[in-house]
């Protein structure tokens, strides 16, 4: 059985992995931090969060301090899927963010059965997502 | 006790015995009760209740008097928000509650702040304690009881409760309660929120619970006392009698209850309430799995000054116990009033669950009552007796969106789901607090209702909704800002339009917050303040692969008269922050920017004052955005096209916004292959990344890292262990320029031959 944990990610009881939901790449195990197995890129805030007013002219901008805080974009190796992001102090070791108890995991949906496999939101399929 | 046993043998029982009686007998000062300000769960069962419960009442007559007492609640709900004088009382930032005799919140209306009743448990279990058999007080039919310092259980010294016990035939049956932000309290700035309050004494009025109420007649004396201690003196009348009247409505509902049912359906209501909420909060919890979830929120001002404030989370569910681990968050600021109690922080996960993880229970203080929650002592979260904590809603709503961002996490995978999974909401209260004398020549001390305004974050199959709520009370609203400009000497010449490229991005992004630029007009004698963290950094975090919210500056302009402006030149105005600040149409005016923690700031007339509401937070991974969302977003100037284009790689034609869906497919499946030839692996990402300690550069506050033991406390150098309290005192900001100033001179060769 594998139960969908986030909108990207998954862990397959029986292999005891966190797999991509996007293109089934088998990411880590499951009683470790999914984040170990992905790629991560240190992304300087103001690429997504662009300065409103001039940065040349004012010390407040709508932007992120690029020296204070950056983006860790965590994405799947096979896919490039975005599966996290991690607003962090620079320097501060990113956070292992769900750690799992495997074995009562497997244990609550063995009682539980597929039947009860949530309603998770949209499916995610790899390429286009637009509904045209 | 055991404390003070230092040397020698323990004390026997019978000594401890005599001990205990010698502090009771001789306390000199009813302080904050540790046992009571700590302790969120249900009181033990009382033998009335005990006798009541075994009644075996019927479920569905249980279920009758329930809902027809929340219905009193709601009537006295609206009585306080169609009647109240406060700004805040108008737009639903206010609350009633029915409470057991002990003093739990069983029923709390519908609308308003629920995280303001949940804390009144503390002062009501106060008044039981201390009150009832005190000859110089006592409880009795007909009195009220009047609170607002937050160290006996309140969000902050700005909200007020008026309270009154409920007898049946001269037994205490339960209590009723309405609590209002009020506003102005006295404090060292006007409004109620005193971001320069370096003490407790900064604060303004600091009522612990006392008897204001006798014979359902508020005192005279003790009411004048109250209006000669603040800056609006009507208001806390008026307040107080509103307040009064609609615990006086609840109680004649309660008492139709009593006449009906008699005391004992009720009392057996109101406990059975609870402890069915206690027992499913339980049963749902043990539906989650079972893990530990971590996420950090930081704050990155004191509202003095720009600093990173770290509060920590570690989520852990086993079973069906719950646990906020909130260790490792930052000291608590000996003078900075940013500060939160503990009860604060509770209150508003009881916020968390009830508004946005299961809104179908019944409100009230036993949902949160299961729930463990784990701080260190003297810590932002948690803070001490002599800690200012006038804006503890800096660190209470940063504490909310750890708990909101953690439990997502542990919903998606359950099977049952009460609400959709929900990226964080905004939490800050970009708003003005405003104070001085009016055009009418009334001092006055408020706020702008636009605080109401945080955008929502987004949810697994939509986006979030702009300028929606706010977190603390999801069914306020925002006010109509012409009605407010009746009352006070400035207009908000911008008002309720989107910040354009203040975004939050995702599958599905975050609902946007809105411009509000305001100048005064009518009055010499008029400032403004504003009190929100997130200048720097974004106050929140996004969620699976969606983006948070950018950051939200204040900007001014001075040296003009933008009434002046509208008069005789008033093709030069613009309608927003960017144009303003970026082609500065206002000949001679100065133009600068700021963090959003202005102190009390008297304005001129026609001067800018121009902050922004903030997003909520994004979900998803933004190249799946459906392009035509991206641009109906670009249509309704959410975002310029060349942001739109650049993040969510959609290609249209820039003249007519016609997508072009195959080229977009090609440029989102080149920017998926980009990110992995950009990325590294994580392993050899953390070898550079990681470093053991916070940067020489950022003053930083709160562990790092999972050392949660260790508490930096502004420098690499300087830190306390998490269970050792120590004083933490920031610098004077004036005094901090002053020195770089000095330092620049002595640079510069100026001779530093002052006397000293």
């Amino acid at each position: 059985m594998k139960i969908p944990m986030t909108e990207y990610l998954r862990i397959d009881l029986e292999s005891e992995k966190w797999e991509c939901r996007v293109c089934d790449h088998v990411i880590a195990p499951a009683e470790g931090n999914y984040k170990e197995g992905l790629l991560v890129h240190n992304r300087n805030p103001r690429e997504i969060h662009p300065p409103v007013i001039d940065p040349d002219k004012y010390r407040y901008t709508f932007s992120p301090d690029p020296e204070w805080v950056r983006i860790l974009e965590f994405c799947c190796p096979s896919c490039g899927t975005q599966v996290e992001t991690e607003y962090a102090i620079p320097g501060h070791p990113p956070v292992w963010d769900m750690q799992v108890d495997v074995a009562a995991l497997k244990a609550q949906w063995a009682a539980r059965g597929t039947a009860m496999l949530p309603d998770a939101g949209p499916v995610v399929v790899p390429g286009r997502a637009h509904g045209h | 006790m055991k404390d003070l046993n230092t040397t020698g043998p323990a004390p026997s029982a019978e000594d401890m015995k005599l001990i205990k009686q010698f502090l009771e007998d001789t306390t000199l000062f009813l302080g904050p009760d540790p046992e009571i300000m700590q302790n969120h769960d249900l009181m033990e069962r009382s033998p009335d209740e005990e006798l009541a419960i075994g009644q075996n009442f019927d479920h569905h007559m249980i279920a009758r008097i329930r809902d027809r007492l929340q219905s009193g609640c709601d009537e006295g709900y609206e009585m306080v928000e169609q009647m109240g004088a406060a700004p805040g009382a108008k737009w639903g930032d206010v609350i009633t509650g029915i409470y057991t005799a002990s003093g739990d919140l069983a029923l709390a209306s519908a609308g308003g702040v629920l995280l303001f009743s949940s804390v009144v448990h503390h002062p009501i279990k106060f008044i039981v304690k201390n009150w009832i058999n005190e000859p110089t007080v006592g409880v009795r039919e007909g009195d009220g009881f009047i609170h607002n310092d937050s160290r006996y259980g309140n969000v902050h010294n700005t909200d007020q409760s008026m309270i009154l016990p409920i007898f049946h035939e001269g037994r205490l049956v339960c209590w009723v309660a309405s609590t209002v932000h009020e506003g102005e309290n006295g404090a060292i700035e006007p409004g109620g929120m005193p971001s320069m309050a370096e003490s407790p004494s900064d604060e303004g009025l600091k009522m612990s619970p006392f008897k204001v109420v006798e014979n359902y007649q508020i005192k005279r004396d003790l009411l004048t006392f109250l209006q000669n201690s603040v800056r609006e003196p009507k208001l806390q009348l008026e307040d107080m009698k509103v307040k009064l009247f609609a615990c006086l409505r609840i109680k004649q509902r309660i008492e139709e209850t009593l006449n009906t049912e008699g005391p004992e359906a009720l009392v057996a209501m109101l406990r059975l309430t609870m402890e069915d909420v206690r027992t499913e909060v339980k049963r749902r919890v043990s539906e989650w799995p079972d893990m530990s979830v971590q996420t950090y929120i930081i704050q990155d001002s004191t509202l003095r000054e720009n600093c990173v404030v770290k509060v920590n989370c570690k989520l852990t569910k086993k079973g069906d116990r719950l646990i906020f681990d909130f260790r490792g968050s930052s000291p608590e600021f000996t003078n900075r009033a940013t500060n939160t109690i503990l009860g604060g922080l509770k209150g508003m996960l009881s916020q968390l669950f009830l508004c946005y993880i299961w809104p179908d229970l019944p409100r009230g203080q036993a949902a949160m009552a299961p729930i463990e929650v784990i701080t260190d002592p003297h810590s932002i979260l948690n803070c001490s007796y002599d800690a200012p904590n006038s804006q503890s809603l800096m660190s209470i709503f940063t504490g909310f969106t750890a708990g909101q961002h953690a439990v997502a996490k542990f919903l998606y995978s359950c099977p049952e789901k009460y609400t959709k999974v929900h990226a964080p909401a905004f939490n800050m209260i970009n708003t003005f607090i405003w104070g001085g004398v009016s055009q009418h020549g009334e001092t006055l001390g408020n706020l702008c209702a636009d605080l109401n305004g945080m955008g929502a974050g987004a949810t697994a199959n939509r986006d979030g909704e702009h300028a929606l709520a706010p977190i603390f009370a999801t069914m306020a609203d925002i006010g109509e800002q012409e009605v407010n400009e009746e009352d006070v000497p400035f207009l908000q010449l911008v008002s309720k339009k989107m910040t354009r490229d203040a975004i939050a991005p995702g599958k599905y992004r975050g609902g946007q917050g809105y411009t509000m630029m305001v100048a005064t007009k009518d009055s010499e004698q008029w400032g403004f303040m504003t009190t929100a963290q997130g200048a720097k950094i974004p106050p929140i975090q996004g969620l699976f692969g969606g983006y948070a919210c950018g950051t939200y500056p204040l900007s001014k302009v001075k040296d003009v008269d933008v009434y002046d402006i509208l008069l005789n030149e008033p093709e030069k105005f613009r309608h927003s922050i960017e144009e303003i600040m970026n082609e500065q149409p206002f000949d001679g005016a100065k133009y600068t920017t700021h963090h959003m923690g202005m102190g009390f700031e008297i304005s001129k007339r026609g001067e800018l004052f121009m902050i922004s509401q903030g997003a909520g937070a994004g979900y998803g991974d933004l190249l799946e955005r459906d392009p035509v969302n991206v641009v109906k977003d670009i249509e309704e100037g959410l975002m310029s096209p060349e942001v739109a284009a650049r993040l969510y790689k959609v290609v249209f034609d820039p003249a007519t916004l016609a997508i072009d869906f195959e080229a977009t497919e090609q440029a989102r499946a080149e920017e998926r292959q980009a990110r992995i030839d950009r990325s590294v692996p994580y392993a050899e990402f953390v070898k550079d990344w990681n470093q053991p300690k916070p940067p020489a550069h950022l003053p930083y506050f709160g562990c790092w890292g999972d050392e949660i033991d260790t508490l930096y406390m502004g420098s690499p150098d300087v830190t306390r262990r998490g269970d050792e309290p120590r004083p933490n005192y920031m610098t004077h900001p004036k005094d901090v320029r002053i020195a770089e100033l000095e330092a620049r001179l002595a640079a510069a060769g100026v001779p530093g031959d002052e006397k000293q």
